[in-house]
């Protein structure tokens, strides 16, 4: 098959705060010189932003490096922080913590309530302006390499192929972008991020990533309740002592709300089932009080890393890097990754322009790790690095030895805790666990998976190869059900996978209703067997986040 | 020939539509906008036209604010060769996009305008019919197959009950249905491309044209929410709820 192929000096795969940085500081980079550069962005999205699912309170740290007259120039952080709240829940009370007793890092004095998919459709109009060829719903399908091994680029999906792989009546086969470097910048669990750490090995000797899932959703409310800037984050009920998790409740502009609660992806009762832990975090008195009487406008989920400096893979290898949270540079302990990611594509950015000034090519940007090691970046992860092993001994000890950590040592602390375990390798047997009774959505506060997929704005062709791809077919009957009662059904936040059966309530078999699929990438984190493998489908698909 | 096709930015059809609070219209805030999907059936077959030696040019033409750049840059993708933008931030009626359409008739001569039945917004249907009667052309709505020869269109149209043919001369407006083809896809190659084809931008003023709105929008509102459904036990039941509760028979 003859694709097309296109040369540039960089190429970008993904179209979120850390590729958009990376592209604008490599433009304004050769502004400043006076040279010409090629930069060009792909994006799966339909749009810049269509894919971008955040809380998201921002630090506006990074931003002003990047922009440091984005206030000027419009930057749509309109929601200055005005209050922090904490919250320990039980099932019907609330704790508050006092903030003085807080760690720093929960602290949001100076940080804005914003949609990460407004400021990345804000930062994508900067990057066209700026002279970045951005090309929306084109998804990375392939990396491709050079004769000698290197990353020259990658190759968009194809359209138009048939559910058998044959080529369809409007197949178009997918275009070829070759560059002197390449930046992968897919956030979560890039599919292209993760071959490339197996190819070059990038996760060795460093500790497995540990992931959540992030559920949101954006709601009207009643202006009485809303106060712009709020900003409540809370932990215990839902969730078990022994289980990572908490929710937010932040007050944008407009009289909105973004409620979400994130899942630690390391539980272990495979009855879990984030979703519904997130549908009954609405119905806590001190959540619900805010959104009754309002109306549920916008449903997403993303899995998002929270593995922070430990587990932070080699970020470079020939012809290419690996950029927010592709690589993994979210900052957990503060649950902001969009400085960070911003942060790491300007340094990658650096590096690359620098390389490409001396004339030369698909090589390894060192000089971007060098340069991480010396920023605040390294300094602000290297304090969190605890927050994910304390949180892993349970949310009280956790909660107490990261306050430890935080306040009396200030992230000075002379020891460095480790995680060993990956998430998928941590599900207890379902007969060691009990089935969990969710309550029963009542369509005004709390929904069900398909009316929330439905507010996602998901699409796929359905006559497409199945992009949810099983290694082993059999497995999820063979083993997945016996063993874990099918967890899928209840991790996937968008109803995709479902056990079905015949007429008789026999011959179970897996139906992957792939065009529901909202691209979390959260089965391919989480099945126990790591038997499914997420692909990219058809280019412009998945969701489409307004405000997100 | 030369085919001159308009095109509409409009929400994306796979988009919830969700109306303002204060009823005043549709939320549009950051959401996705694309292309008229019957715009671009139409484009589809003037290009179409085009590829198979009948047609010599297809011009898209959008009418609205800047970012209908970005329309005519979707249109021209499918294989548009240039593009017109008559840009204003004022709304935009049936009536005075017909008049736009007509004053560029008058300046670029095209044999065909083919354009969309309608935008998937408003649901108008009537800019098409209106350029006709304001140009005195013939015209084929509801087009499901368009034939193109000695000067002449023959138009087939999905009607109740079956397929109705027209003939008619050219120049003429003809306008696209659901199924007169199913467009391609934009490939990468396609809109790097289109990105380097000219794009005219124009005023109404320019044009001579007033469009100054003539109706005005009382109010936007969601339709009502569909009640729960109840399960009957027999067919008596579903005839007594039918005629007392439902009242409809």
């Amino acid at each position: 098959m003859q694709r097309e192929a296109m040369e540039y000096d960089v190429v970008v795969v993904g179209g979120g705060p850390a590729g958009l940085a990376s592209a604008i500081r490599l433009r304004q980079r050769a502004a400043e010189k006076g040279n010409d550069l090629s930069v060009c962005l792909i994006e799966k999205g339909a749009e810049i932003g269509a894919h971008i699912l955040s809380g998201a309170i921002m630090d506006p740290r990074a931003l002003s490096e990047l922009f440091p007259d984005w206030e000027a120039d419009g930057a749509p952080l309109n929601a200055p922080v005005s209050e922090d709240r904490f919250f320990f829940f039980s099932a019907t009370g609330a704790m508050r913590v006092p903030n003085v007793f807080l760690p720093q890092c929960f602290h949001n004095e100076g940080n804005y309530v914003v949609s990460l998919g407004n400021v990345c459709r804000w930062l994508g109009e900067r990057a066209e302006a700026l002279g970045v060829e951005i090309y929306p719903g084109f998804a990375g399908a392939e990396v491709l390499f050079d004769e000698n091994g290197a990353v020259k680029g990658v190759a968009t999906g194809d359209m138009g192929r048939l559910r058998d792989g044959s080529e369809g009546p409007s197949f178009q086969p997918g275009m070829e972008l070759h560059g002197k470097y390449t930046f992968f910048a897919e956030g979560c669990r890039g599919h292209l991020g993760k071959q490339l750490q197996d190819r070059f090995h990038l996760d060795d000797g460093v500790d497995p990533q540990t992931y959540g899932i992030g559920l949101k959703e954006l709601w009207e409310i009643r202006p009485e309740n809303h106060k712009t800037g709020l900003v409540i984050h809370s932990g215990g009920w839902p969730m078990k002592p022994d289980t990572y998790g908490g929710g937010f409740l932040y007050h944008l502009e407009n009289h909105q709300v973004a409620v979400g609660f994130v899942v630690g992806l390391g539980y272990k009762d495979p009855y879990l089932s984030p979703f519904e832990e997130f549908q009954r975090y609405k119905t806590h008195p001190g959540i619900r009080k805010f959104l009754e009487g309002g109306e549920r406008i916008a449903y997403g989920a993303r899995a998002l890393t929270a593995g922070g400096l430990q587990s932070l893979p080699k970020l470079v290898f020939p012809g290419g890097v690996l950029v927010g949270d592709d690589a993994g540079f979210l900052t957990a302990s503060r649950i902001k990754g969009a400085h960070c990611a911003i942060k790491s594509g300007m340094l990658a950015a650096d590096a690359c322009f620098d390389a490409l000034a001396a004339e030369r090519r698909r090589d390894e940007l060192s000089a971007y790790p060098e340069a991480f090691e010396r920023s605040w970046l390294r300094e602000e992860l290297h304090r969190a690095r605890n927050f994910k092993p304390w949180m892993n001994k349970g949310q009280t000890l956790g909660a107490m030895m990261f306050g430890v950590d935080q306040v009396v040592l200030r992230g000075r602390a002379p020891w460095t805790l480790h995680i060993d375990t990956p998430d998928y390798a941590k599900l207890k047997p379902a007969a060691e666990c009990a089935p969990i009774a969710y309550p029963k959505p009542d369509g005004a506060l709390t929904f069900d998976r398909m009316s929330s997929v439905f507010l996602s704005s998901t699409k796929h062709e359905e006559d497409q190869p199945c992009h949810l791809s099983l290694k082993d077919a059999t497995a999820p009957i063979t083993v997945n059900l016996p063993k874990y009662d099918a967890p899928e059904q209840r991790y996937c936040p968008a109803g995709v996978y479902e056990i079905l059966c015949d007429e008789n309530g026999a011959n179970p078999r897996l139906q992957i209703n792939a065009p529901n699929c909202i691209h979390c990438k959260t089965c391919d984190i989480k099945d126990p067997l790591q038997n499914i493998v997420w692909l990219a489908p058809q280019g412009g698909e998945g969701p489409t986040y307004p405000n997100m | 020939m030369k085919i001159l096709v308009p095109v509409k930015r409009v929400i994306d059809y796979n988009i919830k539509a969700r109306v303002k609070a204060d009823g005043s219209g549709v939320d549009l805030a950051n959401v996705k906008m694309s292309i008229n999907p019957f715009d671009e059936i139409a484009i589809e077959e003037a290009v179409r036209l085009k590829e198979a030696g009948i047609a010599t040019e297809v011009l898209a033409v959008s009418c609205g604010i800047a970012a209908c750049q970005e329309t005519l840059r979707s249109a021209m993708a499918i294989g548009a060769d240039r593009g017109i933008l008559v840009e204003t931030d004022a709304e935009l009626q049936p009536l005075a996009v017909a008049k736009l359409l007509k004053a560029l008739c008058d300046r670029e001569q095209p044999q065909l305008v083919l354009c969309g039945k309608q935008a998937i917004d408003d649901d108008a249907n009537q800019t098409g019919q209106m350029l006709a009667a304001l140009a005195g052309w013939p015209q084929a709505t509801f087009a499901s197959k368009v034939v193109i020869a000695d000067g002449e269109a023959t138009v087939t149209r999905e009607i109740d009950g079956g397929l109705e043919t027209l003939r008619i001369g050219l120049p003429a407006v003809i306008s696209a249905d659901l199924r007169l083809n199913e467009p391609r896809y934009a490939t990468l190659p396609n809109i790097m491309k289109a990105k380097k084809k000219p794009l005219d931008t124009v005023k109404p003023a320019d044009l001579g044209v007033d469009v100054t709105p003539r109706l005005s929008t009382l109010k936007v509102s969601e339709p009502p929410k569909r009640g729960a459904g109840v399960k009957v036990a027999d067919a008596a039941e579903l005839m007594n709820k039918l005629r007392n509760e439902a009242k409809v028979i």
